[in-house]
């Protein structure tokens, strides 16, 4: 099976310090994978190359079989990849349709496209619709963002990425500050997206989570990929382990 | 899986059930204050000026009504560039000297150009163009240091409003500009519908009525061109806040931008425009005040953008940007000048409109936050 990301000899550089030390990593269709690893182990300097905040200084990028060179986190959206970020990126003030569509509403056109409106029924039936294939509930849906809670929250934000035609969704720390019902929630979405077969890397420091919905683990520490393990064949004491540098699979510069 | 509601209806007890219904009374009045406190000061201005009175002066006049709505024109122009610059987070600090500037550049035109010999209507087109042009000049300059520099608004327009004072100020001389041809004068004290009262009761339209003596005094002018163009104004804000993609950019930028410019909103192209409108709607009210006065006044401005801003506060837009509708700029314009009206009519000393404004505005945000309370925030 042909990868949808592969990343290539990935290295990131500020100034002095190197942040990402040549990785290297596929991730295939339908499959969840989580990547760990203690503060400033590298974790987000990777995801931040993969969805375009950042250019790695050296190394490929390769999505869907083609090599990507992104200037932008936009350029990076174009093609698919879609990164909810902790802070959700959803404006409080507005409610779930206007938040899935925002930046692409959808419009109706008078006189010749001289006037445009806004399409709000079609943004309303589309968005429910996408709602209800993620077997999301929200009691109101016309309610604005900060009238739901962190779980619902986070659904709008995976539901937005869905509408869009994600085909790889990298999802960061997307549990945090949620009770446990919801948490539960949050990985059931998870596990309904690899089921439609879009791959969703998982960064998580809760290794419960990462363990119950993870078909493979990735380990950094300090810039390198130190363990790819299948979920299945490892224990999160093995996890910690490498997480801390007392286990390595590649040896120390 | 589900993310349901944790609280079911069914289940409540009848107690929930009143403390639910009390919330949701609480909650409408909160919403709807603005328009009630409107009649009821519309009301009690009725009553207390014909008692006062006894009878003689009446408040709720056709006269009287056009009265305020001409004066509120310049007010409400402002605040409702204003309404969109503080919906998307920002302040726009420049536009009572903007107002100033549009109405010295018109005027210098309009009399500059008929002094050429130019037919006085094209001349009062370009004289209104210039006027508009350089009113859109600033709000540019504002846009672009904010969007591009990322300087705060509140700075950059406090320093374009000195900039603009000074320049409106040296074109005029320090004066207002006078000699200006009677058919700006016209356009500005004339309107849409005429009304002869006093017995002959004759509704006249565009074309005033030839009328002298007695019925002079009868005559009333409905709508006059500043209200019927603020009314356009008012009209077009309306659609491109609550209709548009425009509108809905506007409240995206100010709910979270970085959140808007995460998903491809060109946050630094629409906080351009939005300056940009900004000083559009407060050069209109330049226009007008020429037009109004048959003269170019530099200062015409500055003492009404306060009370723009508290018209924009009273009609329920959070400084804190992503909340606001025009309709409540347009009643909170209505509740000052009815107020400031009412006030003179029951002979209160000027000075009193002041303080019962300033107490106005206070109230209108303490209601606006009690909502919050009322409503409550899901919990997480």
């Amino acid at each position: 099976m042909e990868p949808v990301l592969s990343l290539r000899n990935i290295l990131k550089r500020f100034g002095g310090l190197t942040a990402v030390k040549h990785v290297n990593l596929d991730i295939f269709p339908g499959e969840v994978v989580g990547l760990v690893g203690d503060n400033g182990a590298g974790k987000s300097t990777l995801i931040k190359c993969v969805s375009g905040v950042y250019h790695p200084d050296e190394g490929e990028i390769q999505f869907m079989g083609q090599t990507m060179a992104f200037s932008k986190p936009i350029d990076a959206r174009r093609v698919g990849i879609e990164t909810i970020y902790q802070d959700l990126a959803l404006a409080p003030n507005l409610n779930i349709s206007a938040n899935i569509f925002m930046g692409r509403e959808a419009k109706r056109r008078y006189f010749g496209g001289l006037i445009k409106t806004l399409d709000e029924e079609k943004m309303l039936s589309e968005s429910r619709r996408v709602i209800d294939s993620l077997d999301i509930r929200l009691p109101n849906f016309g309610a604005q963002i900060d009238k739901l809670s962190g779980g619902q929250r986070q659904a709008v934000a995976i539901a937005r990425a869905v509408y869009w035609n994600a085909r790889l969704m990298i999802m960061d720390e997307p549990t945090n500050n949620l009770g446990v019902p919801e948490q539960r929630k949050v990985l059931d979405l998870i596990r309904k997206l690899r089921e439609s077969g879009v791959p969703v890397i998982l960064i998580s420091h809760t290794l419960p989570d990462v363990f119950a919905v993870t078909d493979r683990i990735v380990v950094m520490h300090r810039g390198h990929k130190v363990a790819e393990k299948q979920t299945a064949q490892t224990d999160s004491q093995t996890v910690v382990e490498y997480m801390v540098g007392a286990r390595s699979d590649v040896r120390a510069d | 899986m589900a993310l349901e509601s944790q609280t079911d209806v069914s289940t409540l007890t009848a107690t929930q059930q009143s403390v639910r219904a009390q919330r949701h009374v609480l909650l409408t009045l909160s919403r709807v204050w603005a328009w009630v406190f409107l009649i009821a000061l519309i009301v009690f201005f009725s009553l207390s000026v014909s008692i006062t009175s006894e009878g003689d002066v009446n408040f709720l006049t056709l006269r009287n009504s056009q009265n305020i709505l001409i004066a509120i024109t310049p007010v409400l122009l402002m605040g409702l560039g204003q309404t969109f610059v503080i919906i998307a987070g920002g302040i726009d600090l420049s536009v009572g000297w903007v107002m100033g500037l549009s109405s010295v550049i018109s005027a210098l035109l309009a009399r500059d150009l008929v002094a050429r010999g130019i037919d006085p209507t094209p001349a009062i087109f370009l004289a209104f163009a210039g006027g508009i042009a350089a009113s859109g000049m600033v709000g540019l300059i504002n846009g672009l240091i904010i969007a591009r520099l990322k300087v705060p608004p509140f700075i950059v327009t406090l320093g374009v409003s000195f900039i603009v004072r000074g320049v409106a100020l040296l074109f005029s001389g320090g004066q207002t500009v006078a000699g200006l041809p009677t058919q700006l004068r016209d356009f500005g004290n004339e309107s849409l519908l005429y009304w002869v009262g006093g017995g002959a009761n004759q509704l006249h339209f565009l074309r005033r009525p030839e009328v002298t003596g007695e019925q002079l005094r009868a005559l009333d002018r409905i709508l006059g061109w500043p209200v019927v163009i603020t009314a356009i104004v008012v009209a077009i804000a309306i659609f491109l806040l609550h209709k548009t993609q425009f509108g809905r950019h506007t409240y995206a930028i100010g709910g979270n931008k970085e959140a808007a410019l995460r998903a491809g909103v060109p946050v630094d192209r629409h906080t351009i425009l939005l300056y940009v409108m900004s000083a559009v709607t407060a050069g209109i009210a330049g226009l007008l005040h020429s037009a109004r006065f048959s003269g170019g006044s530099p200062t015409a401005g500055d003492p009404l953008l306060l009370g723009s801003i508290a018209a924009v506060v009273i009609g329920g837009v959070s400084l804190f940007g992503g909340v606001g509708q025009i309709s409540g700029t347009v009643i909170g314009a209505l509740i000052i000048a009815v107020l400031q009206t009412g006030l003179v009519m029951l002979g209160v000393e000027a000075f009193w409109q002041f303080i019962v404004v300033g107490s106005v505005v206070i109230l209108a945000v303490l209601i606006d936050q009690s909502r919050d309370l009322i409503i409550g925030r899901a919990e997480s």
